[in-house]
């Protein structure tokens, strides 16, 4: 790659950057609110990352590409004085993995910027709005591009704040207020530990950047026989809950579901396509540090996540709730197939994840711009009112439940082959427990989305008034939503081109493969391969069993909804107070916090003010004796001179009478004493 | 007669002027009490001349004073008339302004 390769490559995280930086400052005063311009810069940045994509997606695979070799690089010395101390160098990093995440990820944020012009328009914080989510976009292209965990943290923590002030975006709105505290405060659980994995692996490397890292993990290996040591062991396990708290895996979920509080473009951005995968992109990038009992871990938190997620999405009844709960489990998915070693599979479904989750959250957004509720039982028959909204959500939805030949089908069931070789494979509890998880979510996953598709689109209206005022969105919502609608159709394509069917040779596969991260990730393609024929017909039929299920449910009203809660009871509870989650964080580290902030208030009021009050008193104190001494003491000799001088003065003015005749007496009578005190004399 | 008696009515006109000038109310009475001061003094001078073996010595000092007195009578009645003009009365004790 030349420089000049490198330079465009640059320009697609500074592009959204430099839109933001008009738009914050100028956004008010732009032709459109600025919109057209970030919208315009955002198509240039995307258009930029797919032409760079496939000029080099499968050159040199397994090559890690970075601008540093390329002398294309911006040093950072700790102290410049010193020689041999870290040198930090930030550079661009664009092998298989990042140029496919690259060219996923830009074409779907160009989308949403260009939905957005439909959707926010006349919102009172419009401006500001893009400008938010262009620097979203600048931090998500750049934590893509980054070839150090430093430059990668930053970006990362730009995405943080980004999602916190856009999910805040109507923040006179208590639930949203709250919602994006909830977000900042979650997600920075997993911020700190990603810093601290990071920190020992640069305390032990003294580099932060991804190859120096690999090439060091590698060299510690070999010297330990491929024994992985305590301290790698852990710094795996802490960049691991990074991604945890990302993309919003279980236990740190909690803050996802909240997030929907935000405008709907954001959701489907933030919360669906992009930022919950850096999550995933997270892990595969840092999968040649995890151990095998992190890899362990991986698989359990992302399938426990999956099926737990996929649970509470069955009784929600907002439509937004609903798709955040299925963005939480299929997150699960794609780190479960990280940890069962479906690397390839994980990835893949990230990108087909993207396509036609973001489809259905603005196809959601499409249909509360409609009907303005985002309740479902409010809903129904909105199919005729809204064609283009009904067919796009369909087709994503189709794909999403793993209907063969949409894009879901191939990421998922590539992903259950994999859970399902491990289990075969391993044979412990430990290996089968992700597999069963995973089959039985892919399940509950069609359940919930035809749910979601009868109770909003089939049936007859149940509430008159809205469905009478819903209507078709503007072009510059529908544009988007077909693009996205051919995504989730076609993106699954990517697996089997320059292949047959079953996929031997598949191209997806070839390019971002094992060797990409010099060897160093255990991935099991034989295992795959052979569990691969089993895992198509399971995931098909249970599939096929989800939709049947939801279908007879709440289309031809063969089972009672109503009938099977109240038969089902307990369980019922718990789903649909999911889990009781957020009540056990607020009365266990919500509750302890408080108690903890309250503690520590007291203790400043009472010892640390105590101490300054009685300073202060004593001061005070000290000030009245001073002021006592000085009114009394100096204050009193001076004015007791003052009053003598005055008694005196006034004594002595008595004998200036301005009387003449007294004035000639007196002097005769000292005329007199004188003569008589001579005479005595 | 001797010098005594000479100086015994010069003080007695001394004391009866100087009490004149203390006690009287009227400024025209203390200007004659003054007039009576210096005429004691010109008796006082006269005799201390006479009987000194040098008279005329004293006798012209007595009348430089009656002359020297009569310019004084002249310019402290022109003073007790623009006193009286100023503040309608010729009492001593009026003019007090330059007191408080």
């Amino acid at each position: 790659m030349t420089t000049a390769d490198w330079t465009l490559l640059l320009c697609v995280p500074l592009l959204p950057l430099a839109g933001f930086g008009a738009q914050i400052f100028l956004g008010r005063r732009l032709p459109g609110r600025g919109a057209p311009i970030l919208v315009g810069a955002m198509g240039l940045a995307a258009a930029i990352a797919l032409v760079q994509g496939f000029r080099f997606i499968g050159a040199d695979v397994g090559e890690l590409r970075s601008s540093v070799e390329a002398g294309f690089s911006w040093n950072f010395l700790w102290t410049e004085a010193t020689p041999g101390t870290p040198n930090v160098a930030f550079g661009l990093l664009f092998d298989n993995l990042s140029a496919i995440m690259l060219a996923a990820v830009a074409p779907i944020c160009f989308l949403i910027h260009l939905y957005s012009v439909g959707y926010m328009q006349g919102d009172r914080r419009y401006h500001i709005y893009f400008a938010n989510i262009s620097l979203f976009t600048a931090g998500m292209l750049g934590l893509i591009l980054s070839d150090n965990f430093l430059s990668f943290f930053i970006c990362w923590e730009l995405m943080g704040f980004c999602s916190y002030s856009l999910i805040g975006h109507f923040h006179d709105k208590p639930s949203a207020a709250a919602a994006c505290k909830k977000a900042f405060l979650t997600t920075r659980v997993g911020d700190v530990c990603l810093f601290l994995g990071v920190a020992i692996l640069f305390s032990h490397y003294d580099t932060v950047a991804f190859s120096a890292l690999f090439a060091g993990v590698q060299e510690t290996l070999a010297a330990t026989g491929g024994e992985y040591p305590g301290w790698l062991v852990a710094a795996g396990l802490l960049i691991f809950m990074g991604a945890v708290g990302k993309s919003a895996q279980f236990p740190l979920h909690i803050w996802l579901p909240d997030a929907m509080e935000g405008p709907t473009p954001v959701s489907a951005m933030i919360h669906a396509a992009t930022m919950v995968a850096a999550g995933v992109y997270l892990t595969a990038r840092a999968a040649p540090f995890f151990s095998e009992e992190v890899f362990v871990v991986v698989a359990l938190v992302g399938s426990f996540t999956a099926i737990f997620a996929a649970l509470i999405g069955i009784c929600a009844t907002d439509i937004k709730k609903v798709l955040a709960y299925s963005t939480i489990s299929q997150l699960g998915f794609m780190i479960a197939a990280i940890g069962v070693g479906g690397w390839v599979a994980g990835l893949f479904h990230m990108v087909t994840h993207a396509f036609f989750k973001a489809c259905l959250f603005l196809g959601s957004g499409s249909v509360i711009h409609a009907v303005h509720t985002q309740e479902m039982p409010e809903m129904g028959g909105l199919r005729r009112k809204m064609p283009i909204t009904y067919g796009t959500m369909l087709v994503s939805t189709l794909a999403i439940a793993g209907v063969p030949l949409f894009a879901g089908f191939y990421s998922k069931d590539s992903i259950l082959a994999a859970a399902l070789g491990r289990a075969q494979s391993g044979g412990g509890l430990l290996d089968t427990l992700p597999a069963v998880f995973l089959f039985v979510a892919a399940g509950i996953t069609a359940f919930y989305m035809f749910r979601l598709m009868i109770l909003t689109f089939h049936g007859a209206p149940r509430d008159q008034e809205k469905f009478d005022h819903a209507h078709e969105s503007p072009s510059t919502m529908t544009i988007p939503l077909v693009v996205l609608g051919l995504g989730a159709v076609f993106s699954g394509s990517l697996w089997i081109a320059n292949g047959d069917v079953l996929g031997h040779h598949p191209w997806f596969p070839g390019l971002v493969s094992a060797p990409t991260l010099s060897g160093l990730v255990p991935v099991a393609p034989a295992i795959a391969e052979h569990a691969h024929g089993q895992a198509l017909w399971m995931s098909v039929a249970i599939g096929a069993a989800g939709i049947a299920l939801a279908f007879s449910f709440y289309q031809w009203g063969v089972f009672s909804a109503e009938a099977w809660a109240k038969r089902l009871g307990p369980l019922y509870r718990a789903v649909s107070a999911k889990f009781w989650i957020d009540e056990i964080v607020n009365t266990t580290v919500v509750r302890l916090t408080v108690i903890a902030s309250a503690v520590l208030g007291a203790f400043d009021r009472g010892v640390v003010d105590g101490l300054v009050n009685l300073v202060g008193w004593g001061g005070r104190k000290s000030a009245d004796l001073a002021g006592f001494l000085d009114k009394h003491g100096v204050d009193g000799l001076v004015n007791s001179t003052a009053l003598a001088t005055q008694a005196l003065g006034a004594g002595a003015s008595t004998v200036q009478s301005g009387r003449i005749q007294q004035y000639l007496l007196f002097t005769v009578l000292g005329a007199v004493a004188l003569g008589a005190w001579i005479l005595v004399r | 007669m001797g010098l005594g008696a000479y100086l015994a009515v010069s003080g007695a006109l001394l004391v009866i002027g100087l009490c004149v000038c203390i006690a009287r109310r009227n400024l025209l009475f203390v200007l004659m009490g003054i007039e009576l001061i210096l005429n004691a003094a010109n008796l006082n001078v006269v005799a201390f001349s006479r009987f000194s073996g040098t008279p005329l010595e004293g006798q012209i000092f007595a009348i430089f004073v009656i002359i020297l007195a009569a310019a004084e009578a002249a310019v402290a009645l022109a003073i007790v008339l623009n006193l009286f003009g100023v503040f309608g009365s010729i009492r001593p004790d009026r003019p007090d302004e330059l007191r408080a």
